[in-house]
């Protein structure tokens, strides 16, 4: 098994290397089948997407693991960011949702947690990003759709339908406003989905840029896209963070919008 | 040929569509320079809602260039 993640990981290297003076920004993109296996006909390998996605996991599960270990009255520093992650997401909920938000807490943390330690565990080099891939986000969008409008449902039954119908407008403008909610309300999880998707393809595209002129311009020149580059992963951190803050808000405010209905 | 030159027009067009968000974002900045001006009281609590801003304007400039990934595939 770790052979086999080693070689794989060695011919991607090796691949990479021959590829290296043609530009090619969208190579580290490419999901490569780790071990091939196929259920029934349909297509569940392990590829590097899903290797990564593990070494995400693992390493938020670990620092939180690591963190509450031995949890002290004062708390040393592994600990105070173990509470800080988990004190910021109650913070988020109680803004968005209110009190009553606090049973979704699981659910957002782990989404945040994922999408964060996914987001950043892609900045090291030679690493993939899964939420780079709209197969990932669309998954966690689609969940989040499907979930939120379910709870809708369950909580209010029929009178959901009622969100669609915008209150205090006269009748003759209904048949324009009902098709308009709809379609934005179907709207949500293509640009949640796409929006985490694009943030980390276009940003991980430019660090590619930067670093093969960094890598092939000769001296005098390279200097440029080098400071560049180091700003640029900087700031790429930073927009992975936010992008992360960004999905468990809209997150919140979808299941606040099937708990209250606006 | 002739369909692969239309391709990078393409790719270009979809790709102009980052003026919108350049716009977008130097209005925002600029709104939120004046009101920390007008207001140095209220940086913290403003600022929150600046960066979220930031990333939504920013997301509407990344489906353009999503769209020209797209083209990209095809062309």
């Amino acid at each position: 098994m770790t052979m086999l993640i080693a070689n794989a990981l060695a011919a991607g290297a090796a691949e990479a290397a021959e590829a290296a003076p043609k530009m090619d920004p969208l190579h580290h993109f490419q999901v490569i089948k780790v071990i091939p296996i196929s259920l029934f006909g349909i297509d569940v390998s392990i590829s590097n997407s899903v290797i990564w996605i593990w070494i995400a996991l693992g390493i938020a599960l670990g620092l939180l693991r690591y963190g509450l270990r031995a949890p002290q009255l004062v708390p040393g520093r592994m600990q105070s960011m173990a509470e800080a992650s988990l004190l910021f997401v109650r913070g988020i909920i109680n803004d968005t949702i209110g009190k009553e938000g606090q049973k979704f807490f699981p659910l957002i943390f782990s989404l945040f947690l994922f999408v964060l330690f996914c987001n950043v565990t892609g900045l090291i080099p030679g690493s993939f990003t899964p939420t780079s891939q709209l197969v990932v986000t669309g998954t966690f969008a689609v969940g989040v759709f499907i979930f939120s409008t379910g709870l809708g449902f369950y909580k209010h039954g029929t009178h959901y339908f009622k969100f669609f119908v915008p209150g205090g407008l006269p009748v003759l403008l209904l048949p324009l406003m009902v098709p308009i909610e709809i379609i934005s309300y179907l709207a949500r999880p293509v640009s949640l989905s796409v929006r985490l998707f694009a943030n980390m393809t276009a940003g991980h595209t430019v660090l590619g840029v930067l670093f093969f002129f960094t890598a092939t311009l000769p001296w005098f020149g390279a200097w440029l896209p080098f400071g560049f580059s180091v700003v640029f992963t900087a700031v790429e951190g930073f927009i992975g963070f936010i992008q992360a803050y960004i999905f468990t808000i809209l997150t919140c405010v979808y299941i606040n919008d099937a708990l209250h209905m606006h | 040929m002739e369909h692969l030159a239309a391709s990078f027009i393409g790719m270009g067009l979809a790709a102009a569509g980052l003026a919108g968000s350049g716009i977008g974002l130097g209005f925002m900045f600029g709104k939120t320079i004046e009101a920390f001006a007008r207001q140095p009281g209220a940086e913290s609590q403003l600022s929150k809602y600046v960066w979220i801003g930031a990333a939504f304007v920013e997301a509407i400039a990344l489906y353009g260039l999503v769209i020209a990934f797209i083209i990209m595939g095809k062309g």
